[in-house]
């Protein structure tokens, strides 16, 4: 009799039942990482995030100063007014030392007045005692370790498969700590949504076939963007590579940012 | 709406910054405040209080007796508080559960729920529970109303009080407070790694953090079991058990002196390694926390106790007894503040400088709102509160337990007595 009670038949009732209590959060986190990606992150439907790798680098011999980057991400990316900032960008004035003091250069001044976004006002040191100025755009830093992503405690800051760091506003519970972990003070909590907030590439432009937003608009080309898995002909990208000499901000952390500088000083952090 | 005007514009203090401090750091105030200064202290005070029981309860020392329940109790009435000023901080507290339910393992804070479940339930209530339980079973019987209700309730219906279950429920309490020791070491530790993992904010990333927050736990819950044990005398006007005081401050003193010892190595290896952002942190400390760092913390809550405490060790006999209560009292006094400027001097020193190192910012506490003065007092009180009433339920002066207030094990197995003639000389 086929509905009898046999020892197999409960044994393998139990074990199936078993079975699929074990399988089914496995099955449940990896489609959820799966959506994370491609549900909450803004990116456009059938966006494959394994078959890119999107990265960004920064020519800061390039830049001037004029913060049309920061405008312009405060208004794609909604960033509330005040002191948040998805990008900005610093200036750094190192003076001339005093003839005859023993010193390789003077005193190092950095302003970035709200975020750089309306350009800077006149040095406050006169020219003929500068010895360098430079503007230096700053951004998520793209971290291979990234500590932000390290210290969340429910993993609402991920690194996604395409090299973006985000987050998942839905998910994030606003502690603060990956803000602490950031090295870069490149993350905020947003004071509207109450969770951290920080630069995403424009995931939904990117994701979409645009430029990030900050790209989009930089006069002089001092931000370049573009994907290492997909090289195009004459890739900005790879010319920066080969044209330069990069560096990367605090590499004695050991958190591997993947923006690379070219152009800005030691006084740079 | 009176309060929004209160905060927003009478009281509030526009932030102050010198030197660069990056954009996102330009904040009105710290992002973790007063709230998070708080938390350490209060987990801190737990795990001191813990290991102040458990001296009599592993360690056998027969003098600390009389205060064995108290500083259960207290333990567990700042235990239920811990998580509050966490909880209270986050952006979305509704999500704190997220936390446990899919906790992120290489997150530091992702343990904190299982390490203060654990501890909660499996170390400070069971223990507990195991020690009352022969008490609980006779107040059910002779107390009448609620609270014999309440009592019976606490039993959970277990009411077999033969010599064999005694036995049994002292071998498991002794088991639990074993155990109970690395958890109190790893619930205060894990919080020391919290900061200590932080290797972005060099004020922060250090390997002795752990340990410098298990030793000032340990510092500030003795101090904080001498401070309850002298006040509820008072209050309850009953003599105070001198050789439990002084063997209370005794421990304080040892504790208290290899805290200062660990810190001062953690100061001394950060002045002569001289790394990067050494002057930041030079500054710091001359300057921003000069009245939390060097007078509260250094000068009033280490080297003044450590003074007292040691001059009462070495001339003990000479000193009257009522000398003697008033410098402990104010060693303890002294102690709990200094521990509380020194979680200040970690959490808010350690945001008052930018990460690019060239530059401070400046802050004014508020005194309404979540992170203000008020709330601050209200979450530093509330475990006093708690503790108030497990004190008229649990330490009640006309309800004595069967077995003294004091722990009854070793009257069952009076082994190995902790040596203490020093204090009876």
């Amino acid at each position: 009799m086929s509905n009898q009670f046999s020892r197999r038949s409960v044994l393998g009732k139990i074990g199936a039942t078993l079975a699929s209590l074990v399988a089914a959060p496995v099955v449940r986190t990896a489609k959820a990482a799966v959506q994370k990606v491609l549900v909450t992150t803004g990116a456009a439907p059938g966006y494959d995030p394994t078959r890119h790798k999107w990265v960004m680098a920064i020519d800061a011999n390039r830049c001037i100063g004029c913060g049309l980057c920061a405008e312009a991400c405060k208004k794609e990316n909604h960033v509330p007014e005040g002191p948040y900032f998805r990008t900005w960008v610093e200036r750094y004035i190192i003076t001339k030392p005093e003839p005859g003091s023993g010193v390789s250069r003077g005193e190092t001044l950095v302003d970035c007045p709200n975020g750089g976004m309306h350009g800077f006002p006149e040095p406050s040191v006169p020219k003929e005692k500068i010895q360098h100025s430079f503007f230096v755009p700053k951004l998520c830093n793209l971290c291979h370790h990234s500590p932000c992503v390290q210290v969340c405690p429910v993993g609402a800051t991920f690194d996604a498969p395409d090299g973006a760091v985000l987050i998942d506003p839905k998910y994030c519970i606003g502690c603060g700590f990956c803000i602490q972990a950031c090295p870069y003070g490149c993350r905020f909590l947003n004071p509207i949504t109450k969770t951290a907030e920080k630069c995403t590439l424009c995931y939904h432009r990117i994701t979409r076939g645009l430029k990030p937003a900050c790209v989009e608009v930089c006069p002089t080309e001092a931000r370049v963007f573009g994907d290492l898995k997909n090289p195009v002909p004459d890739d900005p990208i790879q010319k920066f590579y080969e044209n330069n000499r990069v560096q990367s901000l605090k590499p004695h952390l050991g958190t591997e940012p993947r923006v690379f500088y070219a152009g800005i000083d030691k006084e740079v952090r | 709406m009176t309060n929004l005007v209160v905060t927003n514009i009478v009281l509030e203090v526009m932030p102050h910054f010198e030197g660069y401090v990056y954009p996102n750091e330009a904040t009105q105030q710290p992002l973790w405040s007063v709230l998070i200064v708080l938390y350490p202290y209060i987990t801190g005070l737990v795990a001191g209080a813990f290991i102040m029981a458990s001296l009599v309860r592993v360690f056998n020392v027969k003098a600390l007796e009389p205060v064995y329940r108290l500083s259960m109790l207290t333990a567990f009435a700042f235990l239920l508080c811990a998580p509050l000023p966490l909880l209270f901080h986050l952006g979305h507290p509704e999500r704190c559960f997220e936390v446990m339910m899919t906790p992120h393992l290489t997150s530091p804070m992702a343990i904190f729920g299982f390490v203060y479940a654990w501890y909660l339930m499996a170390v400070l209530l069971l223990e507990l529970w195991f020690d009352y339980r022969q008490d609980f079973v006779t107040w059910s019987e002779t107390t009448p109303g609620f609270k014999g209700v309440l009592y019976r309730l606490f039993t959970v219906g277990v009411m077999d009080v033969s010599p064999q279950a005694l036995k049994l429920d002292h071998k498991i309490g002794h088991i639990l407070s074993i155990v109970g020791i690395p958890s109190a070491f790893l619930l205060h530790g894990y919080v020391g790694f919290i900061f200590g993992s932080v290797k972005a904010n060099p004020w922060w990333g250090n390997s002795l953090m752990p340990i410098i927050f298990i030793m000032s736990a340990m510092v500030s819950g003795i101090a904080l079991c001498v401070f309850n044990y002298m006040v509820l005398s008072w209050i309850r006007r009953k003599a105070i058990d001198m050789k439990c005081l002084d063997t209370m401050c005794m421990f304080l003193f040892y504790a208290l002196v290899m805290d200062a010892a660990i810190e001062a190595l953690d100061w001394i290896h950060r002045i002569y390694s001289a790394e990067e952002g050494f002057q930041v942190m030079q500054y710091m400390a001359r300057e921003k926390l000069f009245y939390t760092l060097s007078l509260g913390q250094v000068a009033f809550g280490t080297l003044v106790p450590v003074m007292l405490l040691g001059l009462l060790q070495l001339i003990r006999r000479r000193v009257p007894d009522l000398a003697r209560r008033r410098m402990y009292f104010a060693s303890s006094a002294l102690i709990l503040l200094g521990v509380l400027a020194m979680r200040w001097n970690v959490v808010i020193g350690g945001q008052l400088f930018s990460k690019s190192l060239r530059g401070v910012m400046s802050y004014k506490m508020e005194f309404a709102g979540l992170e203000g003065w008020a709330m601050g007092g209200v979450l530093l009180a509330l475990p006093f509160i708690i503790l108030t009433v497990f004190i008229k339920l649990f330490l009640s002066e006309k309800m004595p337990s069967c077995t003294g207030n004091g722990h009854p094990m070793e009257r069952l197995e009076p082994a190995g007595e902790f040596r203490t003639e020093s204090l009876r000389r």
